[in-house]
């Protein structure tokens, strides 16, 4: 991007946008461990990823702020423009990536006996996809990459038919055990949780896109 | 100031012009004459003893640009923050890193929440962070602050080493059991031959010593492929450096792969060609491992496309596609794990070790380049490896 005459513009599109990086940072992160908390059982990881989640809020409202702040002060144009207001969405999008993280070690802690329960097997490669989704279009996002952006958003499709897979794999789990049905629903909802980081994954690929190229991807294609 | 004739040339006829002029001004000859030996001995003086040369400045501030140029060339990815945006990144972090780092937020680099923690603080010290470049590799982040604005952050990668402990781990808990089934099969049809006194019918020892001849083979092919494995494994660190012409490369391993029987079934497509740094054993052994399965598990009738494109960033594509059973989506992520099968006596009949695709996994990823599985159950896979290409036009975005 150009340099701007005004030098403090300048620094606030960087701010904002090392403010979105952190945010990323940490809702990957989440992600991870809330995966571990919920494969292992542990407790305390689960609880760390549910505090860790009120830091993420905390930057999304300051990234709001400070959009508003520079459409406000500097009434930005053009790729500026598109900058900015790529911020304000991305950063509501990465605050309910950190928010599913936080449901599933939520979950973590509900479901009870882990040896019996052969689902729990495919959750993490499921969560591995959608949590390689999230770290690709972070760095899209990075480099404002519009190429590594669609790859992003050709990937959704596998974590999609993960869900499909797992959702029918836990389904007959329940009916031939009837046992673990109040577990077996905490895992439908873990699987959603992923399924839907991954579609949010996909709209800051989208608004990734946006912002390198002032198109949206679905645009192009038709 | 030249130091062998001690009165400038000059000097010396500047002041004959003026004794010349003074005897002409009609000046008392001895006037003039004393005059010019005056003025002669004070050149004489001050050329003979020339101003000591200045000292020099040991001691410059060390600028901006002169740090660029001293870590230019560093090995090690080092970057120069200034109130938190990066303003000088050398080679090495430009080329791991990616070009757009000079200029941006440092968190825009580091996102990683140890690593931000850690420049917020504004001391030194040092963090280890995971997936900076690639999403599974380690760094290690050096940070040491210069003044209230500057700070230096250098990158030591220490992915190599967690992963050799790993695949160690691995490596004996996999093998031992693989390699242990075919020997147990061998020793157990060898010792009931030897313990026959002629009771057995010729067409069950002819069996017997077929099975015998087939396991011996599937352990050869196992140790070749364990390997050729731990070989690329050792070299995965180091990016290959030969330049190569893919196409031909491509070509011949397919051909290869397919062999003379199932040659018919075979279809190279695309005329595009590519200028690669690689390895042309791997990228060979990495074409052969594909078609192979393609061929093997694609269905009888219909053909294994090999193509070779460019991808819409500009990289080389290789795709290989057949059109058989293809794989159950759970199975997807899996598939490149050493000995992982679908299914398992399916595999080992077709004479599989469960290493092909590992290997070709560790291939692309020194080649740095990457690997993607889609398979629909009942239409068939298709594998894409895309590896970096040097061909000069590559920005193209799509």
């Amino acid at each position: 991007m150009t340099e701007h005459t005004v030098k403090a513009f300048d620094e606030d599109i960087t701010r904002l946008r090392g403010l979105i990086a952190e945010m990323g940072g940490l809702a990957e992160v989440a992600l991870q461990e809330a995966m571990e908390a919920l494969v292992k059982g542990d407790d305390e990881l689960a609880e760390k990823v549910i505090r860790a989640d009120k830091k993420i809020d905390a930057l999304e409202s300051e990234v709001d702020k400070l959009a508003v702040r520079v459409i406000a002060l500097r009434a930005p144009m053009a790729d500026d423009l598109r900058e900015v207001i790529a911020a304000l969405k991305i950063a509501g999008v990465v605050e309910r990536i950190g928010d599913y993280s936080k449901n599933i070690a939520k979950a973590s802690r509900v479901i009870g006996d882990r040896k019996k329960f052969e689902p729990l097997t495919l959750l993490p490669a499921m969560a591995d996809v959608a949590g390689e989704m999230v770290h690709d279009v972070l760095t899209a996002y990075a480099a404002r990459d519009a190429v590594l952006a669609r790859e992003v958003i050709a990937t959704d499709e596998k974590v999609d038919a993960f869900y499909n897979s797992i959702f029918r794999n836990v389904v007959t789990h329940m009916v031939e055990n009837p046992a673990t049905i109040s577990a077996g629903a905490q895992l439908l909802f873990v699987a959603r949780n992923i399924e839907r980081v991954g579609d949010h994954a996909t709209n800051v690929a989208e608004m990734v896109h946006f912002a390198a190229t002032g198109t949206y991807p679905a645009d192009e294609d038709a | 100031m030249d130091q062998r004739s001690p009165i400038s040339l000059p000097g010396m006829l500047i002041a004959a012009i003026a004794t010349v002029a003074g005897l002409g001004a009609g000046v008392d000859p001895w006037l003039a004459i004393a005059l010019l030996i005056v003025w002669l001995g004070t050149l004489w003086l001050a050329g003979s003893n020339p101003p000591p040369p200045r000292e020099r400045n040991d001691d410059p501030p060390i600028s901006r640009d002169r740090m660029s140029v001293l870590i230019e060339n560093s090995s090690a990815p080092i970057l120069l923050l200034e109130k938190g945006r990066v303003v000088v990144a050398n080679r090495s972090a430009r080329e791991s890193l990616g070009q757009h780092i000079v200029g941006q937020d440092s968190r825009v680099i580091f996102r990683q929440p140890a690593a931000v923690r850690l420049l917020d603080r504004a001391a030194d010290g040092s963090a280890t962070i995971k997936g900076l470049v690639r999403r599974r590799d380690i760094w290690r982040l050096n940070h040491q602050q210069l003044s209230d604005q500057l700070a230096v952050i250098e990158l030591v990668n220490m992915t190599a080493e967690a992963d050799i402990s790993r695949a160690h781990t691995d490596f004996v808990a996999n093998a031992s059991h693989e390699l242990r089934t075919p020997l147990a099969s061998i020793i157990g049809y060898v010792e009931t031959l030897r313990d026959d006194h002629g009771d057995l019918a010729p067409a069950t020892r002819e069996r017997f010593l077929a099975t015998i001849l087939a396991e011996a083979n599937r352990l050869q092919n196992l140790v070749s492929d364990l390997m050729s494995l731990s070989r690329i494994e050792a070299e995965k660190h180091e990016a290959p450096s030969t330049q190569l012409a893919l196409r031909q490369h491509v070509e011949r391993a397919a051909r290869d792969a397919a062999g003379p029987d199932r040659q018919h079934r075979l279809l190279i497509e695309g005329t595009q060609d590519f200028t690669i740094e690689g390895d042309a054993r791997q990228i060979e052994q990495l074409v052969r491992n594909l078609v192979d399965n393609g061929l093997k598990y694609g269905s009888e009738s219909e053909a294994v496309v090999v193509t070779l494109d460019e991808a819409p960033s500009g990289d080389a594509r290789l795709t290989v596609r057949d059109f058989g059973d293809g794989i159950a989506p759970e199975h997807l992520p899996h598939l490149t794990r050493r000995f992982y099968r679908t299914d398992p006596g399916r595999s080992r009949a077709s004479g599989g070790t469960g290493l092909g695709l590992a290997i070709v996994k560790h291939i692309v990823e020194r080649h740095r380049g990457r690997l993607d599985i889609t398979s629909k159950v009942g239409e068939g896979t298709c594998v894409t490896v895309r590896l970096p290409s040097s061909k000069p036009d590559k920005a193209a975005v799509s």
